[in-house]
């Protein structure tokens, strides 16, 4: 069989000048899904104020075509989990993210959501939200400031457009071997119960010894 | 008296409620609004039990933002306790910082030097200024105004936090007050940008005002709306612009006249309803008391040291006892008990939350109102969850 004819970025800016688009569906598919990340309206704590002022005028998150803040769980593709989680709130973020029809993505912003942050020591508050939800972006910082959050979402436009269609790197929601359903904990007599999802969250390796 | 009788539970007089005795006949409906809803301002919920349209129950659900603060207080240096003050009311890391090194400082028996008194006055109004902006812009939001004014407010609200960042290299998280002074010192320049955002802020509040304040609708959905009455929010300790809108002129800037406040020449706005409209325009006019108070103290803060030369930051030990500092923040007596036990830790560490208080009343003023009325009448009482669950 023969290989795929490619074309190269040159040949293809050389159409684009004719007025011919050369594009793959998957390409098509990544950059529609990605410039239109509807960010759910949940706001947890500290950080919430800073994801409320980068919706406004001074920042502008609509630049990223992110600034339709759903109110409904069932019409966000994105879940900025921006505050402390605690015991008794954790299996509302979990249910929410439930409800949340995929493809879904998950921004942990703060050292709170990330870990539990400066109140890590707290009995009531969990040590980070990727405990039972698959996190794709990663925002530290106590609270981490309106650019950081707009450098988080550009990381997870990013990580979209790189996501394939098919084979075996699809993404969950294109795969029928998973479930987009997580297990929501309870809260028992000491700790949550379960304290951890393990589909999602494997104990850390400690660092090597030297 | 039969399951039916009307009662009239109303308090503006308006519609009358229906008070079930017998639910089963009465065909209630119970809401749960919250913790996730886009207009409880964070995670706050409330089970709310409807006739129709009009609330008949309200029933607030705390602790969803429990952080442990005080307990974490008790095994934290007083030091390190001051960084953890900023995220109790994250509006306005300022003053609780103020109300903190109040507390420590009158148990350590700390003196403030004369220029600090002054930054913290300054930092203190220009707390209150943006979180007064804030409240406005989110009361309209609930009201369904939805972005425009929350916008004005942010952008003032910007302005604002460029100075806190400027001074102590944070927006939100300030962790300015040190026990016997500030951290760091302003610059002349830093003090200009202050009086240049100050004389403009006034006509930024004209601007605002012309667009909110006498708008028919804002006016429809506020006045008679949850209305207080004095002796009800004096006996519930109700404290901050809503026991003033209700005619108790009480603040403590006056009564206390703690730091340097005696030298400055302010009114104490007061309304006469008591209602929600009211609540907006205290807020509106503390804004431009507070514009002066910062005019005068631009004016006349002195040069100087800014610390206690014996104040002694880290392992500080106070001598066993007790004190309490209280400080008017902008949502209302913001304070700290503290007892020591003589060693590096407060033997207790317990926060007065302004907002926590004001919520105590939220039922008596949502009884007899639309869902739709709840919604901004907790706005106008401006909580944050940070301070109510701690
Ligand atoms: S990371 Fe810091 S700012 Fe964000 S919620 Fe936690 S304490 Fe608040």
């Amino acid at each position: 069989m023969n290989p795929m004819p490619t074309i190269t970025d040159e040949e293809r800016s050389e159409l684009r000048r004719h007025g011919i688009l050369l594009t793959s569906v998957e390409e098509l598919y990544n950059w529609g899904r990605s410039h239109s990340v509807w960010p759910l309206q949940f706001g947890l704590a500290c950080c919430a104020i800073e994801m409320i002022a980068a919706s406004m005028a001074r920042f502008d998150i609509a630049r990223f075509g992110s600034e339709v803040f759903r109110p409904s769980p069932r019409q966000a593709d994105l879940l900025i989990v921006s505050g402390t989680v605690t015991k008794k709130m954790a299996p509302q973020v979990v249910r929410l993210w439930n409800q949340m029809a995929e493809p879904k993505y998950c921004i942990a912003m703060g050292a709170c959501a990330i870990s539990g942050g400066p109140f890590k020591r707290g009995y009531n508050v969990l040590k980070g939200i990727d405990r039972f939800v698959p996190v794709d972006i990663y925002i530290p910082g106590c609270p981490p400031r309106p650019e950081a959050l707009l450098h988080g979402l550009m990381e997870l436009q990013k990580k979209i457009s790189g996501q394939s269609i098919s084979g075996p790197e699809a993404p969950r929601h294109l795969r029928h071997d998973t479930s987009c359903e997580y297990p929501v904990p309870e809260f028992g007599d000491h700790d949550l119960v379960p304290p951890k999802n393990p589909e999602v969250w494997k104990v850390p390796e400690s660092p090597p010894k030297d | 008296m039969s399951p039916f009788d009307a009662s009239p539970l109303s308090p503006s007089g308006g519609a009358h409620v229906r008070s079930v005795v017998d639910e089963f006949h009465g065909d209630l409906l119970e809401v749960s609004m919250g913790p996730h809803h886009p207009s409880t301002h964070g995670v706050f919920r409330m089970i709310v039990t409807l006739d129709g349209e009009r609330i008949v129950k309200l029933k607030p659900v705390l602790g969803y933002l429990h952080r442990n603060h005080e307990k974490i207080g008790e095994s934290t240096s007083y030091l390190g306790s001051m960084p953890y003050t900023d995220r109790l009311d994250y509006l306005n890391a300022m003053t609780n910082n103020w109300a903190y090194a109040l507390a420590v400082e009158r148990l350590g028996g700390l003196a403030v030097p004369e220029r600090a008194e002054y930054l913290r006055v300054i930092l203190a109004e220009l707390s209150r200024l943006q979180n007064h902006v804030c409240l406005a812009g989110f009361l309209l939001q609930d009201t369904g105004a939805s972005g425009t004014p929350l916008m004005y407010a942010f952008r003032e609200r910007e302005k604002i936090l460029e100075l806190f960042e400027s001074l102590s290299g944070s927006r939100m998280m300030c962790n300015f007050q040190r026990f016997g002074g500030c951290r760091t010192d302003a610059s002349s320049e830093w003090l200009g940008q202050v009086s240049s955002l100050v004389n403009g802020f006034g006509a930024f509040l004209d601007e605002f005002e012309e667009l909110i304040t006498g708008n028919e609708i804002l006016m429809a959905r506020t006045q008679g709306v949850g209305v207080m009455k004095g002796p009800a929010a004096v006996s519930a300790g109700i404290t901050g612009p809503m026991l003033r809108a209700c005619g108790v002129g009480y603040d403590i800037r006056k009564v206390d006249a703690y730091g340097i406040y005696p030298r400055f020449t302010f009114r104490v706005p007061i309304g006469s309803h008591g209602d929600t409209y009211d609540r907006y325009m205290i807020r509106i006019l503390e804004m431009r008391e507070s514009i002066g108070i910062l005019q005068q103290a631009l004016r006349d803060i002195p040069a100087g040291p800014i610390m206690d030369p014996k104040a002694k930051l880290r392992g500080f030990r106070p001598k066993p006892g007790e004190s309490y500092g209280r400080i008017e923040g902008p949502k209302g007596e913001i304070g700290f008990y503290l007892i020591s036990d003589g060693s590096a830790n407060p033997y207790r560490y317990r926060v007065r939350p302004p907002s926590f208080v004001n919520l105590t009343l939220l039922e008596d003023l949502c009884l007899g109102h639309t869902i739709a009325d709840s919604v901004v009448i907790l706005g106008s009482i401006d909580i944050v969850l940070g301070e109510v669950d701690r």
